[in-house]
């Protein structure tokens, strides 16, 4: 994810007041639209087509989510047909799978947030103390080319891995044990889940903070050194405050993405075995929802879902501003 | 590469150097680690039925044959949907290209109007969105189900792209377009024939960023396409998986299943075929989109 830039972005959103003080910004009064664009319209041409894109697929969807408080029909209009007010909000509130897939949600979500996201750090760690510079490179090569294998193939790589007869199971029953029928049972795929998220992302996940790590002053470390500081300490007192402004940005966009578990991932790796696990909000909605043409409450889950994960940015965001001092703006 | 050095007249302790070596062997084993998959499902593909079955494979394919290899490639179906994963990815590549090199660069210029809103609107689709229902309530009103447009329109823009390549604009020297319009350049001109030739490594970049994602995408194609002979490679083998991970089937012992496994095998294998060719080639090009992306300048 770019960070930074998600920052700039937003950071330019702010008029910039501090810059520009309030008299000179009335003389330089900002032009019509009617004469930027006679001026200029070529420039503005260029937004047309991918505001269009905007509206269409990204903001007529969000409209579209009208629909969990009307009766959709098959076939019928876009936005629904009739008001039916909170009905499918109460449905699913007083539906006992609901609930279940939504724990199950919160705890993918959780273990992949706390066991994933430090990995990274730790791995660029490593990676930093590294002399060799050709090693250096190769490792990184190699670790982030899970990254670019479709769902599909990483699906493909966790069921032949686990199966039956699969490397896993050799291992086990080479140290005497059993073989375990890891796809059939409930109380493995958190562990599956979670296995297979590291073997995809750590490696890609260590790219900014190696960035980051570039950016830190050497002569901090010298000063660290002449102070008596080892390895450790340097770590401890000059690295990871370094990284820190980086930490804390990928822990916001995370907890912002953390309801949206692997959605793709999910779908591909389970079976009606593993739904007591597995199932999460978006895989019961995606079946409920076009599995069995309940598109109205699919939509109402849906839209409970991506307010859970806008808010829970939103305050992450906050908190962060507030005691940290960093913040996406 | 274990030698202590001296620093500023400090040389490494002892238990530095001894956690230099741990740290070494414990890349090497998480490259191991990394790599192994691949190098399973190489020696999977290559395997007789035998091995397989009897779960003696691992590194090294044992019964060397290439009978599944011929199987598969003898799949009308298969041949198929591989081309249409590359007309998909060449068609939506193209469209993506277009959309968000034009976006980033009018969202580069200071001097657009209402620019915080535009890039406020881009920005906030990052954070919330529509869902899967209204969408697939979307593409299937306008009729593009089993169309090409159902895949190749939808993910035209990804913000991410977007923002990397409006970073890349802003930093391009100004001169260089003001000297343009005064040579009487439209913005068009300047586009097209000072900017863009000048971005080949940031174009060529998100190229490859959004060629890797349309050629390993596959839910839309599943969601969407309901014929087998408009499938992308990816739902072939998404299909050929979930044939034998159904509760019934994970027991499988059979040896139906086990050939299945070689086919799945192979299949996964000629699906990442051509990233994992060019991955040494390019893959600096990303490691570079991404500080690119992500270095405020």
């Amino acid at each position: 994810m770019s960070v930074n830039n998600v920052i700039a972005e937003v950071d330019e959103a702010r008029p910039d007041d501090d810059v520009t003080p309030p008299r000179r910004r009335a003389v330089r009064a900002t032009p019509s639209w009617r004469k930027v664009l006679k001026n200029d319209w070529r420039l503005y041409s260029l937004l047309v087509l991918p505001i269009v894109f905007l509206l269409v697929f990204r903001y007529l969807p969000m409209a579209g989510n009208i629909i969990a408080f009307r009766r959709y029909r098959a076939g019928g209009s876009l936005f629904g047909d009739e008001w039916v007010g909170f009905h499918y909000i109460q449905m699913f509130i007083s539906d006992p799978t609901f609930w279940k897939v939504f724990f199950n949600t919160l705890i993918l979500g959780g273990l992949t947030l706390i066991v994933v996201f430090p990995l990274p750090i730790i791995l660029a760690l490593m990676f930093n103390e590294l002399r060799s510079r050709a090693f250096k490179r190769i490792a990184q090569s190699i670790s982030y080319l899970p990254h670019f294998m479709s769902v599909v193939i990483v699906a493909g790589v966790v069921l032949q891995v686990t199966a039956s007869r699969g490397t896993i199971n050799q291992i086990i029953e080479g140290f005497g044990g059993d073989a375990v029928p890891f796809m059939q049972l409930p109380e493995w795929f958190r562990t599956i889940y979670v296995g297979s998220e590291i073997w995809q992302t750590v490696g890609w996940g260590t790219i900014l903070y190696l960035a980051a790590l570039t950016t830190i002053d050497p002569q901090l470390y010298e000063a660290a050194r002449i102070d008596g500081a080892n390895r450790w300490q340097q770590v401890w007192h000059v690295t990871l405050p370094g990284l820190a402004p980086t930490i804390v940005v990928l822990l916001i966009l995370n907890i912002g993405t953390f309801m949206a578990v692997g959605f793709e991932k999910v779908l591909l790796l389970y079976n009606p075995l593993l739904y007591p696990t597995a199932d999460v909000i978006s895989t019961y909605l995606y079946r409920v929802g076009l599995g069995t043409g309940q598109f109205s409450y699919a939509t109402a889950i849906g839209l409970f879902e991506a307010i859970i994960g806008l808010v829970l940015i939103l305050s992450a965001n906050a908190i962060s501003r507030r005691v940290v001092g960093t913040s996406l703006w | 590469m274990f030698r202590p050095r001296r620093v500023g007249g400090i040389a490494d302790s002892r238990s530095y150097t001894v956690f230099r070596v741990i740290n070494a062997v414990a890349i090497i084993v998480i490259c191991f680690v990394t790599l192994y998959p691949f190098i399973n499902m190489i020696a999977i593909a290559f395997s007789s039925e035998g091995y397989i079955t009897a779960g003696q494979v691992n590194l090294i394919p044992l019964g060397f044959n290439v009978t599944t290899f011929k199987l598969v490639l003898a799949d009308g179906m298969f041949w198929r949907n591989y081309a249409n994963t590359v007309v998909y990815t060449v068609v939506a590549t193209a469209i993506a290209m277009v959309m968000t090199t034009s976006f980033a660069y009018a969202l580069s210029k200071k001097r657009l109007k209402a620019r915080p809103f535009f890039v406020g609107i881009a920005v906030f689709t990052m954070f919330f969105s529509g869902g899967i229902i209204p969408h697939y309530v979307l593409i299937s009103s306008l009729g593009w189900r089993n169309t090409i447009w159902a895949i190749v329109i939808p993910n035209a823009i990804s913000i991410f792209n977007l923002l990397v390549m409006k970073s890349f604009f802003e930093n391009f020297p100004e001169d260089l377009e003001e000297a343009a319009s005064i040579d009487g350049l439209t913005t068009y001109g300047t586009l097209l024939r000072i900017v863009l030739p000048l971005s080949k490594a940031v174009l060529a970049t998100m190229i490859l960023f959004y060629a890797v994602s349309f050629w390993n995408s596959w839910f839309s194609a599943y969601l969407y396409m309901s014929k087998p002979e408009l499938n992308p490679v990816t739902v072939y083998l998404r299909n050929l998986l979930a044939s034998a991970t159904t509760p019934d089937g994970a027991a499988g012992s059979d040896e139906g299943l086990q050939i299945a496994a070689s086919a799945k095998a192979v299949t996964m294998l000629l699906t990442v075929l051509p990233i994992v060719t060019l991955y040494p080639f390019v893959q600096r090009y990303f490691v570079s989109g991404v500080m690119l992306g992500s270095i405020k300048a």
